[in-house]
């Protein structure tokens, strides 16, 4: 009786409602109706209807692949995704050294570790807007603290944000102090699930700490170090609010030093008004997140054990 | 062995803290800062404790128009979709952990497919559909995104599914129907998963930047990080009317986040999932 009573798609139904209503509209609805305004040339300047001949107009500002061209023969595209690699360079090998590192203390049974726990991630829970202010501030030339320290060591601080060529490793520093709380919690979870008896095995075998740690902990771990590492790439790639605020003067840095994509897609949407070529933009680093995780997913038959 | 033991910890702490000074530093920093007021600002070499601590940049934050304003609509916007991603996806992940039906499968592959897409692709089309709901500009064009999130799906249905069927047959046996149980018998069950939900959704509610500031057009309807960014504009270098408002926006969170602790903790090893 009870069991009859929980079958069937109208039992379901009224449970399923509004989260289908909220993936619809948010989430597939939109989908599609990117990929039809990707092929269109509306400047935004035309109100466009969804519900009020939306395909006519599609078809009458049709332009096929005209934007995607356009695009990708353009040396600002270029120049934006080099910007992009060059952040993900400096902050993937730094970002999971030090999260490691983190999710290392807080793991240890140690006292004062559920103190680092919560220290560790107060700066994921900052707004990015407040978070890159602080920096911006950190970061000042004559009055930031961080060049005042830097004197005190006899060394003339850089100009930052200021700088070209330190504008986009500033930015790699604030986001590395935003994030490198929340990926060392997803790795303390790793850890956690790890079975201490390992460890006193290979303790009684006479293994040293850093034995085990190169030979059981890293192997046991890398599957979620995997994880992060790809998490942390795709995040990357569509890296935008820091670079907004913190450089926000120079118009995407000095000399668009800070000029990446996702930077773009929201300037040709809402600043210079061309809808169509920001959804061909949206898409084609949609491919371009495809393609670094289907290389590193394969990368990762080689270097994640799945079988101990 | 215990002195070599004790240079072990020494030398656990001495790291543990380095981090810990880059973590917390700049938190330090926006409060020293915003406790400063004119000249104390631009002191070389610069004051980590402020000499003459003044409320000054506060008093005139908070005179500024819109600024109470902002922070009302923050705590509605962020109230409102906690409660209604809630109540939704736990709702959804009932049915799919507890209900058979056919296309079960299906279904919860396009929920998790729809989890997939970045937010950057959605930005755009997201104005449309909000303008053609007469919503751009309103409070709602931002609770209802915030609110419909397929990870949180995902983590409560986990969560669901390692709950007994029997407490459903006892309850049905009681006459208690299914609903009922529901709410009485699985929502209480899955406390720690909501409440880290409760805290993601608040996090992303309460910080987002993007579509707030594509989808908020006039100043009325500022959240606080669009605010604060608007602020930075006009204020380019009362750093000390900045950090008070920074700070402001940080406290809410801070507050939840360490009352939540305990809760938050355990939850994360659920999710490990970012909105």
């Amino acid at each position: 009786m009870s069991i009859q009573g929980r079958r069937g798609i109208r039992v379901a139904l009224p449970y399923l409602l509004p989260s289908l209503f909220g993936a619809l509209l948010f989430a597939i609805l939109p989908i599609v109706i990117s990929l039809f305004l990707s092929v269109t040339s509306w400047s935004g300047m035309s109100r466009v209807s969804l519900t009020d001949g939306f395909l006519k107009f599609v078809a009458k500002n049709f332009v096929g692949l005209d934007n995607a061209k356009a695009i990708l023969s353009d040396g600002e595209f270029y120049r934006a995704l080099s910007h992009n690699l060059y952040f993900i360079a400096l902050y993937l090998p730094l970002m999971l050294i030090l999260s490691m590192t983190c999710a290392l203390i807080i793991n240890a049974p140690k006292k004062g570790a559920n103190v680092y726990r919560v220290v560790y991630y107060l700066p994921v829970l900052t707004s990015w807007v407040a978070g890159s202010l602080i920096w911006k501030w950190l970061l000042s030339p004559v009055y930031g603290p961080i060049n005042n320290a830097l004197e005190l060591f006899g060394i003339q601080g850089p100009m930052w944000l200021q700088s070209e060529i330190w504008a986009m490793p500033s930015i790699v520093l604030a986001s590395i102090w935003k994030d490198m709380g929340f990926y060392a919690m997803i790795l303390f979870g790793g850890l956690k699930s790890i079975n201490t008896q390992y460890y006193e095995a290979a303790h009684i075998d006479g293994a040293s700490k850093v034995q085990s740690f190169m030979h059981i902990t890293l192997p046991l771990l890398s599957s979620v170090l995997f994880y992060v590492s790809m998490l942390s790439m795709i995040n990357a790639f569509q890296l935008f609010p820091q670079v907004m605020v913190m450089t926000k003067d120079g118009n995407a840095g000095p000399n668009g030093a800070t000029m990446v994509m996702v930077e773009r897609i929201y300037k040709y949407a809402f600043r210079y008004g061309k809808m169509g070529y920001a959804s061909a933009y949206s898409w084609i680093l949609f491919v371009i997140i495809l393609f670094c995780t289907y290389i590193q997913k394969r990368g990762e038959k080689r270097w994640v054990r799945y079988d101990v | 062995m215990t002195y070599k033991n004790a240079i072990k910890t020494a030398f656990y702490h001495l790291v543990a803290i380095c981090l810990g000074v880059v973590a917390v530093v700049p938190f330090l920093w926006m409060i020293s800062t915003s406790l400063k007021s004119g000249g104390a600002l631009l002191a070389v070499p610069i004051e980590w404790v402020p000499k003459n601590p003044t409320l000054q940049a506060y008093e005139k934050l908070f005179a500024l128009t819109g600024m109470l304003r902002s922070i009302g609509n923050s705590l509605v916007v962020t109230a409102s979709a906690v409660v209604v991603a809630i109540l939704s996806s736990s709702m959804a992940a009932f049915a799919f952990s507890k209900i058979r039906f056919k296309g079960s499968g299906v279904l919860f592959m396009i929920f998790l497919a729809s989890m997939m897409l970045p937010s950057h692709v959605l930005f755009i089309p997201l104005y449309l559909i909000m303008n053609d709901l007469g919503l751009v500009d309103t409070l709602f064009a931002l609770i209802l995104p915030y609110s419909f999130k397929a990870f949180a799906v995902f983590m409560l249905r986990q969560q669901m599914m390692n709950i007994s069927d029997a407490y459903l047959d006892a309850a049905a046996i009681d006459g208690a129907s299914l609903f009922r149980s529901f709410i009485t018998i699985f929502l209480p069950l899955c406390k720690t998963a909501l409440a880290t939900l409760a805290i993601i959704i608040a996090m992303e509610a309460w910080n987002d930047y993007l579509l707030p500031l594509v989808l908020m057009t006039s100043p009325k309807n500022y959240t606080l990080p669009i605010i604060l960014n608007a602020l930075s504009g006009q204020f380019k270098t009362s750093y000390d009317l900045l950090m008070a408002g920074s700070l402001i926006s940080v406290i809410p969170l801070l507050i939840i986040y360490i009352g939540a602790q305990r809760y938050f903790a355990s939850g994360l090893q659920i999710g490990g999932v970012k909105g």
